[in-house]
Parts: structure tokens; sequence; C-alpha cells
């Protein structure tokens, strides 16, 4: 026994030093160091209230949450049916649809964000075609506000999420379908008794790992976004890059940071009892 | 489109091919209401597709299948209106025992308070009362077999079918499984329609079995006809141990390899040569020096097998044949040791001449 606990460790140990060093130390320090430049904690205080109380850091937050929930929305509407297709698809469909879900998973951001801006311009792909049909009489409006945002990032985080619903959706034995058809159920029953069910913990951990990567997003809606789709990555940059006002990006980051956290801590505690519930 | 007089479940000529592989050959079969049916037979005899298409999780190539007298050839699953017990049961984990046996009601829009008047019948049928909250998980395996057949029973269905329902469990809870199956088929009236690889199983549990080969229906007949009864080697051997001696007609008589002299029940004079059938349990020991004599063979123990209740004496004869006598462990027995001189003996009526 204690030999396995002391393997288990061991496991863990260089995944855990390699998070203290390149993660907690830095971001530790990094908020230590600016804080430190306030001077004192009750000027630490006053500058946090300042700082949650600013209009231009709540419009962010408030941004940053209503983007990042739009997109897992999106992501969820578009990737479930996908994950299922792919879950079902055999041989080279199943190769084709997987290898588009993963080649951009491996491209950089910068460049599908840049693919997307040629697609959506006034001069761009969907743009012309619409014109081109007679579908508009003047180009929509595709990029640089919120719609440009939210196309950029759904199709960015689409893989997190298909990735995750196709793992759940394949552990699901097919044996438990054709018995719930047996006993009487149609194909939208079947549906929603029995294959929704035993998906769902699979939505949870693709939607908030979709959510929890949306809120941190800065390539995609700085370039993709207007004045008015400012996110708090964006906003702890512009702080640093352009203000040079450390302590602020230093409190905006714990902000950042503790909504993130608070999010895990709900879905660990979800996933423990779904678990608790199930037999596997 | 309703016909008389036959409810109950009838496959008329279906058959079932994968592309150039036929796995089921033109099978017909009528089970009337309240018969307890096994189709019995080695894996990739054909005997789960066969089910799998009464169930309608198949459709055949040809043929029709008949449910309560309708045609359901092409009906799907939901439509048929039958109960179901799987190989793995297929509990639904992500209910517990009262939401997986109330499934098949909920599904039917059954009222609430009549889906717990009846699961809570299911379940005191297969004495699972008390687990209703349970998941499947928290379930021994016995436990879970019994979930599956209370759903199976709970929509009241004319007709189950149950897909070698006890394979996972250990010998003695099978024993036990197998009698309270057929105890509330039974008291239920229900048409089971029965599949399993395993002789003893069938035997124990069917009023009428189907022996299956290669896509056929090898035989079909209750129990103990086709136990005793066989018509071919295929399944003579299936249903247990049987001893099949080469032998040929000459001079109008069936003779073996060496001068014994085989008597059959119903001969068959149009048989040359063939093989003759006698289980082992129906041959007995010779008391030293018994006159010669039909249905007499001299040969000499090779192995001596105690099984309890019975001793298994393998016996080779001089052709080198080698035949089982399985002689019950009576008061007085005296075991014969490998080496010795035996004499076998067995009655013409429990002798047949099969093809072979």
């Amino acid at each position: 026994m204690p030999l396995r606990h002391f393997a288990k460790w061991a496991l863990i140990a260089p995944a855990l030093a390699l998070l203290l060093l390149l993660f907690i130390t830095p971001i530790g320090w990094f908020i230590a160091e600016s804080l430190a430049e306030l001077g004192s904690a009750s000027e630490v205080w006053l500058e946090a209230k300042a700082v949650l109380g600013s209009r231009a850091i709540l419009g962010a937050i408030l941004n940053t949450n209503g983007i990042a929930l739009t997109v897992t929305l999106m992501v969820l509407a578009i990737g479930y049916p996908l994950s299922y297709a792919l879950s079902r698809a055999r041989g080279l469909a199943f190769s084709l649809v997987l290898i588009c879900v993963v080649i951009p998973y491996f491209t950089s951001v910068i460049v599908r964000t840049y693919a997307w801006m040629v697609i959506l311009g006034r001069n761009g792909l969907i743009n012309q075609v619409l014109l081109g049909l007679g579908l508009a009489r003047e180009p929509a409006d595709l990029l640089y506000n919120r719609t440009g945002v939210i196309i950029g990032m759904t199709y960015v985080l689409l893989p997190y999420m298909v990735l995750t619903l196709y793992a759940a959706m394949k552990a699901v034995d097919p044996r438990l379908l054709q018995a719930a058809e047996g006993m009487g159920a149609g194909p939208l029953t079947v549906f929603a008794k029995v294959f929704l069910p035993l998906t769902l913990h699979g939505v949870t951990a693709g939607a908030l790992i979709v959510f929890i990567l949306a809120l941190g997003f800065f390539i995609t809606p700085a370039l993709m976004g207007g004045p008015g789709d400012v996110m708090m990555a964006m906003l702890i940059e512009r702080e640093i890059e352009l203000s040079q006002n450390w302590p602020v990006a230093a409190l905006m980051t714990i902000v950042l940071l503790a909504i993130t956290l608070l999010l895990y801590a709900v879905y660990a505690r979800f996933a423990d009892r779904t678990e608790e519930g199930f037999a596997r | 489109m309703r016909e008389e007089g036959f409810a109950g479940v009838r496959l008329e000529r279906v058959s079932k091919a994968y592309g150039p592989e036929t796995v089921v050959r033109e099978i017909s079969l009528a089970i009337p209401q309240g018969e307890f049916f096994t189709l019995l037979g080695p894996s990739g005899s054909g005997k789960t597709t066969t089910l799998s298409m009464i169930a309608g999780f198949t459709l055949p190539s040809q043929g029709s299948i008949h449910i309560d007298g309708r045609d359901a050839t092409r009906a799907p699953p939901r439509a048929r209106g039958l109960g179901m017990v799987f190989q793995n049961y297929a509990i639904f984990p992500h209910l517990d025992v009262f939401g997986n046996v109330a499934f098949p009601l909920t599904v039917r829009k059954v009222p609430k308070a009549e889906v717990a008047r009846r699961v809570a019948e299911a379940l005191a049928m297969v004495k699972l009362t008390g687990l209703e909250k349970r998941f499947a998980r928290q379930l021994s395996g016995g436990q879970q077999q019994r979930v599956a057949l209370a759903r199976a029973i709970v929509g009241q269905p004319r007709v189950v079918l149950m897909d070698e329902p006890l394979g996972a469990l250990d010998k003695n809870l099978r024993y036990h499984m197998q009698v309270e199956i057929k105890e509330i088929s039974r008291r239920l009236g229900m048409t089971v329609v029965y599949v399993t690889h395993d002789q003893e199983e069938a035997l124990t549990m069917s009023d009428r079995i189907a022996i299956m080969d290669r896509g056929r229906i090898a035989q079909m007949g209750p129990p103990r006809e086709v136990y005793e009864r066989p018509e071919s080697a295929f399944v003579a051997k299936f249903l247990g141990e049987a001893n099949l001696i080469r032998a040929r007609r000459r001079d109008g008589a069936l003779r073996g390899a060496g001068a014994a002299r085989f008597e059959v029940a119903a001969d068959r004079p149009g048989l040359a040569e063939g093989q003759v059938f006698v289980r082992p349990e129906k041959v007995r020991l010779l008391p030293e020096g018994a006159a010669p004599a039909a249905n007499q063979v001299a040969g000499t123990v090779r192995h001596t097998a105690f099984l309890g209740n019975v001793v298994r004496y393998e016996v080779t004869l001089p052709e080198g044949e080698v035949m089982l006598c399985d002689a019950t462990n009576a008061s007085g027995t005296v075991l014969r040791q490998p080496g010795e001189p035996v004499g076998l003996a067995w009655n013409a009526a429990d002798a047949l001449l099969l093809e072979g």
C-alpha cells in the first residue's frame, strides 16, 4: 500500500512541478510585485474598490461573461449533432469529419482568425455570395462587431467540445439504445430518455472547458471585434501595454482567475455527484 | 391483417443474408400462445439473428413474421409489443431500479399511479421489493438479472424474448433463475422465445426446443423427444454425451466393425450404413460371462470417472472405437478399474440408426 501511494505521487509530481514552475510562480510573482507598487494593504483595498467600481472594467466583465456564454451555447448547438455524427460514422466518413475537426485544432489561432476575416469581411466570400445571389442589397456587417467575435470564437473552440462529447457518446453502449427501442420508445424518446442523460456529463464538461477558455480569449476578439467587444484579457493587456498600470492589471487578473476557479469548483462538485449516481 | 386461430409467434420461410453470407435459411416455425420455446445452438448457428428478427432489430431478407396473428415482418421494434431480456441485461445506468422497470410503461405514457402499482407488482414477482432506489452498479449479477426480468414482464406482454439471459451467472444462481423464469412465465401465461447455447438449460426450461445448425432448424420437439430421438448425429451430440457406433448392413442385419450385431428402434432398412446412437446412461455393464446377444459389445475400460451419483466409464472396443457408459452409483457398486475387460449392453428401444 505505501508503495502504491508513493507511486501515485511519483506519477503526479512532474506535472505538479511544471504547474508550480510555469504557472503558479509567475502569476503569483506578477500579482505580488504589481500590488507591492501600491505600497500598503489599505492602498490595495482602495484600488480594488476602484477597479470593481469602474464602469469600463465592469463592462468588460459583463462582456466577457456574455460572449463566453453565447459562444458556449453556439459551440454546444453545433458540436452536439456533429459529435453524434462522428460517433456513428465509420471508415472514410469518420476520418474526414475527424480531420476537419482536428486540423484547425492544431492550427495557430491567428491564422484561423485571419482566415475568418477574409471570409467575413465586407468584400469577403459570404458577402460576395449574398450580393451575387441578390439575397442582400448591401454587404452585411459580419466583422468588427459582436457577430464577428462570436463566429470566430465558436469556430476556434468547437474542437474542444466535439472531442469531449465524442468521448462521452462513444462510451454509450448502443445496446442500451436498442433495448429502449424494444421497450416501446420512439427515436425521440430514446434520445431524450436514454442518449441525452447518458451524455450529459460530456455536455457539462465540454461546456465548462469552452466557457473557461472563452473567458481568457484575447486574439480573436481583439482582431474580429469592435469597440464594444472588449474582453477582460484585452483590458488587462491594455493596462499593461498602454497605461503601464500593473496594479490594476493584477487586480483584474485576480477577478478573472476567481471567476474561473469558482466555475471549476461548481463543476467539480457537479461531476462528483453524477459519478455517484451512475453505474460505471 | 389479423389471422384467425393463431395467437403466438409464427415464422414463415424466414431467411437472413448479409451480402453473400446467409446466416438464417428458410426457417418456419409456429409457437403457440403460452409455450416456452427455446432456440438452441452453437454460436454462429443463427439463433440470435432469428430472435433479433422476431424482435424487429433485424429485418429478414425473405419470409414473413407474424406476432399475435398480425404480420409484423416490417414493423419497428416498438410497435411489436414484446417484452425483452437482453444478454447483458442492458440496464440503464442513469436510472434506478424503479426507473428501469418503469421504463416500458413511462414511454407508453401509462398514468403515474398505475406505473407505481405495476412496477411494485413486477418487483414483487422477481423478489426485488425494497431495492427501488438502487442503481445497477449497486446490484449483484443475480439482482441485475431480476431487474431485467421485471422490466420485461412489467408491460404484461403476451410474448417475451430472452437472449441468453443467464449467460453471466454462476452455476448455482443459474439453476435458481431457470426455475424462477419458468415459474413466472407459466403464472403469467406468456409465450417465451428463449435463446441459449446451454443444452441443459434448454432441456430444463423448454416446452419445445428448436436445435439450430448453420442457419437451419436441425430438429424441433419437446426436450425428451429431441434428447432421446435425435434425427442426426449433430443433434445427438449437441444435446449431451452420445455413443455413435459405425454400423453396416450385412445379410439384412446391422453389424459393427467386429462381430457385434445391433438392433435399433424404428430401423431404417433404406440405410445401408450409418451410426448406431445410444445415450451413455442407457448402456449397462454386463455381469461376468453373459451370453453373446444383439446390442452387446466387449471391450476394455480405458478410464473411470467417479462423478458422485454416476460413474462414467470410457470403454475401448477391440475395433478402436470408444463407448461411454454411465452407471448409477447404486448401493454396493464395485468400480471397474482401467484395463479391466467389460461387456456393455443396451436395449434396442434406446438405440437409433442415424445417417453419417
